[in-house]
Formats: C-alpha cells, structure tokens, sequence
C-alpha cells in the first residue's frame, strides 16, 4: 500500500519537475526573445548564423541531394509499372517541399547545430562565464541567448528551401539524366502540381515552426544543465532527443492542419 | 572615507541543497575600506558574495548596497547596480572566445561610448598594473591560473567600480605575483577609495591589507574586528584559524560517523557506497 503511494508521490514529483522546467523554459523563451536590435546585436547575429547556418550548409545540402536521388529511384520503379513515370517530377517535389525537407533538415540541424549550442552555452555555465557577464551587467539571456536563438530561428528555413532545390535536381540527375525519363514531363508535371502558397508555403511554415523549437530546447537546456561534465552530455543528448521528438510530433500535427483537408 | 555602510547585511538565512549554509548573517561593509570575510573551507565564503551580488536569492534577511536592496530589484535595476560593482572570480572565469585584450575591454565597449584608441590605453594601462601587457594577444587558454586571475582583476576593475568582491584572490599565485597581487588590492582601495570585500583563507596576506575582519563558521558570524584584535581574540576557535592550528574546536573532518565502527561496518550491509 505504501509502496505504490509512494511511486504515486514519485510520478506526481516528476510531473511537478516537468510543468517546473516547462515554466522555466517560457520565461526563459520570453526574457531572451525580446532582445532590443542594436549594432552590436546584428553583429553578434551574423556571427552565430555563420556558426548555425553557413556550417551546417553542408551536410543539409548533400543529404538533400541523396534523398531527393532516392525518391526518384524509388519512385521511377514504382511508377513505371503504370507507365506513368512522367508523374515523378511532382512526386519527388511534393514529398520533398511538404515533408521530407522540413523535417529532415530539422533532424539534421538538431544534431549538427542543436547539440553544438547546448554544449557552448553548457561550457559557459560550468567555466562561470555566464555568472561573470552578469556580474559585469550584461544579461547573458541578451548577449548569448538571443543571437543564437534568432540564428536558429532564420537559418533552418532558408537550409531547408536549400534542402528542396538540391533534393529536386537530385531527382532530376536520377529520373531524367540516369533513367531517362521525359526532361519536359518532369518539370511541367511539377509546374502543374506544386501549388506555391499550400506546398512551398506550408512546407516553410512548418520549418520557421521547427527551427524556434530546436533553437529554443538547444539553448534552453545550454543554459538550465547541472555546470558538471556529465551535466553537459545529458543535456546534450537531451537536446537531440526532445528536439527530433518534437519535430516528429509537431510535423503530424501541422501535417493535419495543413493538408488533412486535402482530397 | 566615511563610516557609513556602503554594505549591509541583514539577518541573511540561506539554505542549499538541504543544507543551512547560513544561520543568521549580520554585516555592516564600510564604504571605501577593505573588509575580508574568513573562514574554513566550505562555510559558504564564496556563497556569501554570490548572495551580495544578487546571483542567489537568499530565504529570509536582506542585502542592501548603497541603500537598494539588492533581492528587490527589478533584473534591469540589478544590471544597472552591477555595473557599479567589479567581481573578480577564482577561476578568473575570463570569456574563452577572446583574447586578453578583448577580455578586459569588454566591459568598456558594452557600457560605454569611447572612441577605440581611449579604450585601448584603458586596457593596456590596466593590464599594466597587473603586470600583463605583454600577454594582450594571448588567449585564456593560453594562461596559467594566476595568470587568468590577474586578467580576470584587470577585467573586473576596468570600469573602475565603487564595489569589488574578490573571490580567494590569493589561491595558485607564485610569491611574487602574490606580493604584488596584495599591494594592488591595497592600492586600488585607497587611491580610488573602492569597497572592497575579500573572502580568503590566506591569513597572512588577507589580514596584511584588512580593515576590517569578519570570521564565518557553521553559518554565523564567529568573530569581527581588526586584523590585531583578532589576533588576540579569547575565542579559542577564532586563535585556532588564525594561527593555523590543526587541534582545536574546529575540526578538520566533514561530518562522518565515528571512524572505527565506520571501517568495520559491512559496506554490502550498509546498502553499498556510503
């Protein structure tokens, strides 16, 4: 009887833990957004959208390439069956603009970019870099916070429309260079089909949607670890495994949304 | 220099990790002299200035620098006064992303408007008096702890601030540097006329250049006074840190059950590691 009070207590101390952090995580999210533009903040923001988004340029761009070879590989044996392999132009694109390029490029960018902020802002903490800033009168919040979260917040759309273009010319190289389907077909079925605002625009919805979620977990746990060596690597893996979960579940949900009413 | 209190403490509690780290701490912080705070290892010294610079919150009593009560400010209003306060910390804590130069001039570029070549004689002067002007280009990673620590006071003292707090500024400097290290802190204090709060177990050298002392034990105020009445204080435990005796009411050991029975109890029985 005591023991399963007791778990009970346990489950009810750990939910408390979490609505805490969560709390914790929106003032954090509300004190650092709200940095005021200066010259200075625009140049702290460039240097980390080099740091974010020019860096992880080059693993988004060539995994974009694969996967975009690989829908078309894919897609071509599939299609050829019904002889309409002149669909795949608009396949390839469809599936790349609303959902593989959105949430690839997310998964990519937590791991590559995600888990690099958490460590430095985590390494600052442990070495009292941030309680030193403080002590000197700057917000940390404002000076380390808020550059790298609007970086996040600009870079992963615009790595994931890279993303979609080198996945399309990739599909392009496959279907139409190497399998030899029809160059006229593979453009204007896509032309025909893509609707800007409800296929390019969800699909960039979706990426400012979870570009401000993985900046947001990846500095949050940065900033919130225990100052310690272990402190840093749990939060670490935390941030790549929050930021994918929240990625994949928030994908569903916007996929509802946006194109649940599609026939 | 005038009496009145550019620090006040009052009746500060403050417990961490389940533990009474402070029971009760009253202090009066004379504007423009040098107060060192004492004490063993682990009594919370380095907690005690974390709590006047508003970094911890403490549970009850208050913290009142130049008449604002440090735990009530808004965080703008506390940014605003810390500006007037310098931290030296002890592992220097200097930013790992720039170099020596950029370091110490880091807080002349965010709080103030000077034209770059007024910076730069500002750093390098100051670099100067820590004996570091040499080192300008290097990075911390570059720089052996007291090294670090020196930039760090170089850092801390650049806006000239009417309050600084040194963390055990003593810890890892070689005889020399140390010498000049306590004639700086000395320095600084007279000619700019700066509060200064030193919290150190270096007896020799804290109580060199203190006005004033207080000693901290078992979360209160133990002791207070000049460096010489100290010295002579009745209090067995105060003669005891201040004359480095080993033996005396003061133990060397953390609180531990008794050594003999801790040996041969069964460390499988007691549940493992502890």
């Amino acid at each position: 009887m005591t023991k399963g009070i007791e778990s009970l207590a346990r489950w009810g101390r750990k939910g408390c833990d979490s609505f805490e952090s969560l709390g914790r995580a929106g003032i954090f999210l509300a004190q650092s957004a709200v940095a005021v533009p200066s010259r200075e903040g625009l140049r702290l923001w460039l240097h980390q959208i080099y740091f974010v988004g020019v860096l992880s340029l080059a693993i988004v761009l060539v995994s974009g390439l694969f996967i975009g070879m690989v829908l078309a590989l894919q897609g071509y044996t599939i299609l050829v069956d019904f002889g309409a392999e002149q669909a795949l132009g608009q396949m390839v694109a469809l599936s790349l603009l609303r959902e593989l390029a959105p949430v690839v490029a997310a998964l990519l960018f937590a791991g590559r970019a995600g888990s690099a902020l958490t460590a430095e802002i985590g390494l600052m903490k442990a070495t009292e870099q941030l309680t030193s800033m403080e002590m000197i009168g700057v917000d940390p919040l404002r000076r380390i916070v808020a550059p790298r979260l609007w970086a996040g917040f600009v870079s992963l759309p615009v790595l994931t429309i890279g993303f979609s273009v080198v996945g399309i010319w990739g599909g392009y190289l496959v279907g139409v260079e190497w399998l030899g389907v029809f160059e006229g077909s593979y453009w204007s079925n896509m032309q025909a089909s893509v609707s800007f605002l409800d296929d390019v625009g969800n699909g960039i919805i979706k990426s400012l949607v979870f570009a401000l979620v993985v900046t947001w977990i990846a500095v949050f746990q940065g900033y919130d670890l225990v100052p310690t060596s272990e402190g840093i690597s749990r939060a670490t893996t935390r941030t790549v495994v929050y930021s994918s979960l929240a990625v994949l579940g928030l994908d569903f949900v916007l996929t509802v949304v946006m194109f649940g009413g599609l026939s | 220099m005038t009496d009145v209190p550019f620090v006040e403490i009052e009746d500060l509690h403050f417990t961490f990790g389940g533990r009474e780290i402070f029971r009760g701490i009253n202090m009066a912080i004379p504007h423009g002299r040098i107060t060192a705070i004492m004490g063993p290892s682990g009594t919370g010294k380095t907690t005690l200035l974390k709590l006047i610079g508003g970094q911890l919150t403490p549970d009850s009593g208050r913290v009142l620098i130049d008449g604002q009560d440090v735990h009530r400010l808004s965080r703008k209003a506390l940014f605003e006064l810390r500006k007037r306060m310098g931290m030296l910390f002890q592992s220097g804590a200097l930013f790992s992303d720039l170099d020596v130069f950029e370091n110490v001039a880091f807080p002349l570029r965010v709080h103030t408007d000077l034209p770059e070549p007024m910076i730069r004689d500002l750093v390098l002067l100051k670099l100067q008096s820590v004996g570091l002007r040499g080192a300008r280009a290097l990075t911390p990673a570059e720089l052996s702890g007291g090294m670090a620590r020196r930039v760090a006071l170089a850092r801390a003292v650049a806006l000239d601030p009417e309050l600084i707090l040194y963390d055990e500024p003593f810890v890892g400097q070689d005889p020399i540097s140390m010498g000049v290290l306590v004639e700086l802190i000395r320095r600084l204090s007279q000619a700019l006329e700066l509060t200064s709060i030193v919290v150190s177990h270096d007896i020799k050298e804290t109580l060199s250049i203190a006005d004033y002392v207080y000693l901290i034990s078992d979360g209160k105020v133990v002791a207070e006074g000049t460096p010489k009445s100290l010295d002579t204080h009745a209090d067995p435990r105060v003669s005891q840190f201040v004359h480095g005796e080993p033996d005396g009411p003061v133990p060397f050991h953390y609180p531990a059950p008794d050594f003999y029975s801790d040996i041969l109890d069964d460390a499988t029985a007691s549940g493992g590691h502890p």
